[in-house]
């Protein structure tokens, strides 16, 4: 199978922090492949290797067959860039950031001003051309930020974190964007701190963190590795939780957590769904809702690194402020 | 495992000749200067400020310090250019912080250009906005009653003189530009360096005025040697000396901060 992006050992280190502990990673040309981790996991990190701003201190990479160290020049032609750190300029206007760009590519005057129009066209953005950026919305600079780092046409494309801090519906807009590129067969390396943005866009999936990558698969294959499924039970009467806790742990093996008026745990063996309905029975208890699901993303997470994607304590994020 | 077959059309170049990176540097200095238009106030740091300045210290100082505001626009206006363009040289770190901070910088780097036109480019069109400074302080002290002693050649040489010397003083700008961490930083180390040296110098004021101690450093101070200079060139007065202590600053300024611009500007990216 063909790897637009293959990492093998890579490692760096800000002072005495690492950021990345020996990373690989395979990506098959033409898929969406995510890398999912809390702040400061090191996910900007790899992808500001794999973009040839940043020299690893070990290991290695190619992108588009061609090693980001020695053949820089060359993967800089294939890739596009979306990022937090790689931004727009926002003293000039939507049209005019595309034209620097096409300009700066090697394009002539007209094609830039052509292959801009194009753009901003295609992203909803020709109302908005003339105008500064700094007057755009979150959700237009971030579609502008796509546009910009599409102009090459690239054929491998890194997201990173294209979506923080997005609105719902700009979110969505843009999951469109980037589920267009895939079938016009652009490869796309993603990352993220949301489980469900990994989920809707990614065939594959590599969790991070501390600068490793813990886990790899599919989605479907991350949440069948966690053994991950959870029973849920909802008693009628609420003064009937502390019972069903007390059932729940028992079957299950495990302490059950309790939200509101349900109690949830996690199970390994669907066997336990008929145990648990006869145990409940014989206890007379009248329950709203009793059901077994697979594991979400989230709690995938939660298994493999012990904490939720999300609370990460914030002093760990230093992808952005080397030392 | 095979890597991405590319078709031989899309094979991507393996290097850059000199040309496209020129092209680069000129694109990336039309995107500086087209900045303007959307941020009138930078036009109006680069033109109103000299102009008050000439306006300010000719008709308020002029006849307490010369005996007369004409004789002193003469002494001054040199000096003024000097101090004027020093001045401008913050905008080259003030730019280039601001790229660095809001991640223009690394979406440059991740295309496929000269590694140095981004820097170049800013340069480049900084240059362009020191002519047009220099050209305006010409024209306003021209009005007021400014007369060139030397003819074209005169008002040519200072053009071209104190372009090349702002330009090595641009890295010492540059330098700050990559060494702190907000652009408004850029700007607060102009003030706090570039007023007291200006002012310690013999552009405002004739250095024998001065106390004593203060006369030593101002005979040393380049922005004196290059007031001396331009003085010399517009004027009338020792042409030769001046000049060749000005290149000699500004070589030995390039020689010091260049390197450690670049040096530090590779650590930061």
């Amino acid at each position: 199978m063909d790897h637009a992006i293959r990492a093998e050992g890579l490692v760096r280190r800000f002072g005495a922090t690492t950021a990345l502990a020996g990373v690989d990673l395979a990506v098959p040309t033409g898929t969406v492949f995510g890398l999912l981790g809390p702040n400061g996991a090191g996910k900007t990190t790899a992808v500001r290797v794999l973009a040839t701003l940043l020299r690893a201190d070990e290991g290695h990479a190619t992108v588009g067959g061609f090693d980001v160290v020695r053949d820089a020049h060359r993967v800089r032609q294939l890739i596009g860039l979306t990022g937090q750190y790689a931004s727009v300029d926002e003293t000039l206007t939507g049209a005019e950031n595309l034209l620097l760009i096409g300009r700066l590519l090697g394009l002539g005057r007209a094609d830039a001003k052509r292959r801009g129009r194009q753009l901003l066209d295609d992203f909803g953005l020709s109302d908005a051309a003339d105008r500064a950026v700094k007057t755009f919305s979150g959700g237009m600079r971030r579609r502008l930020d796509l546009a910009a780092s599409l102009v090459g046409r690239p054929q491998v494309l890194f997201l990173d974190e294209p979506t923080t801090g997005l609105d719902p519906r700009s979110r969505n807009d843009l999951w469109d964007i980037v589920r267009t590129l895939v079938a016009d067969g652009v490869t796309v390396l993603l990352t993220t701190q949301y489980l469900e943005e990994a989920d809707q866009l990614a065939g594959q999936i590599a969790v991070v963190d501390h600068g490793r990558v813990i886990a790899q698969g599919t989605p479907e294959e991350l949440k069948a590795k966690t053994g991950g499924q959870t029973l849920t039970v909802r008693p009628v009467d609420v003064a009937d939780l502390a019972t069903v806790v007390a059932i729940a742990g028992e079957v299950a093996g495990v302490t059950p957590d309790v939200a509101q008026t349900a109690v949830t745990v996690a199970v390994n063996d669907p066997r336990v769904l008929p145990v648990m309905v006869g145990r409940l029975d014989a206890a007379e208890i009248p329950v709203a809702e009793l059901a077994l699901r697979g594991a979400s993303l989230d709690e995938v997470f939660l298994s493999l690194t012990g904490h939720r994607a999300e609370d990460a304590p914030a002093d760990t994020d230093l992808e952005r402020t080397p030392a | 495992m095979t890597a991405v077959t590319l078709s031989p059309a899309l094979a991507p170049a393996r290097r850059l000749g000199v040309t496209a990176g020129l092209r680069h540097t000129f694109t990336l200095a039309w995107r500086s200067l087209v900045q303007i238009k959307h941020n009138p106030m930078e036009l109006l740091d680069l033109s109103i400020q000299p102009v008050m300045f000439v306006l300010l210290f000719t008709y308020v100082f002029g006849t307490a310090i010369a005996g007369s505001s004409g004789e002193y626009l003469t002494f001054m206006l040199p000096g003024i250019m000097v101090q004027n363009a020093l001045f401008a040289t913050m905008t080259t770190g003030f730019g280039l912080n601001n790229d660095l901070t809001k991640g223009v910088f690394d979406r440059l780097r991740a295309l496929p250009i000269a590694r140095w036109a981004p820097l170049a480019g800013r340069i480049l069109a900084d240059t362009v906005k020191q002519a047009w400074s220099i050209a305006l302080l010409l024209g306003v002290g021209s009005i007021l009653g400014f007369r060139v002693g030397n003819g074209v050649l005169g008002v040519v040489g200072a053009f071209a003189l104190l372009l090349a010397f702002t330009l090595a003083a641009s890295w010492i700008s540059v330098l700050v530009g990559v060494l702190v961490s907000e652009p408004d930083k850029v700007q607060i180390f102009g003030f706090m360096v570039i007023f007291p040296l200006t002012f310690t110098s013999n552009i405002f004021v004739p250095t024998d005025r001065m106390p004593g101690w203060l006369q030593n450093w101002v005979e040393v101070n380049p922005v004196t040697v290059v007031a001396d200079a331009l003085r010399g060139l517009l004027v009338g007065g020792p042409v030769a000396g001046p000049v060749l202590q000005t290149l000699l600053w500004g070589a030995g300024i390039a020689v010091v901060f260049a390197p450690l611009a670049v040096r530090g500007l590779k650590r930061r990216v």
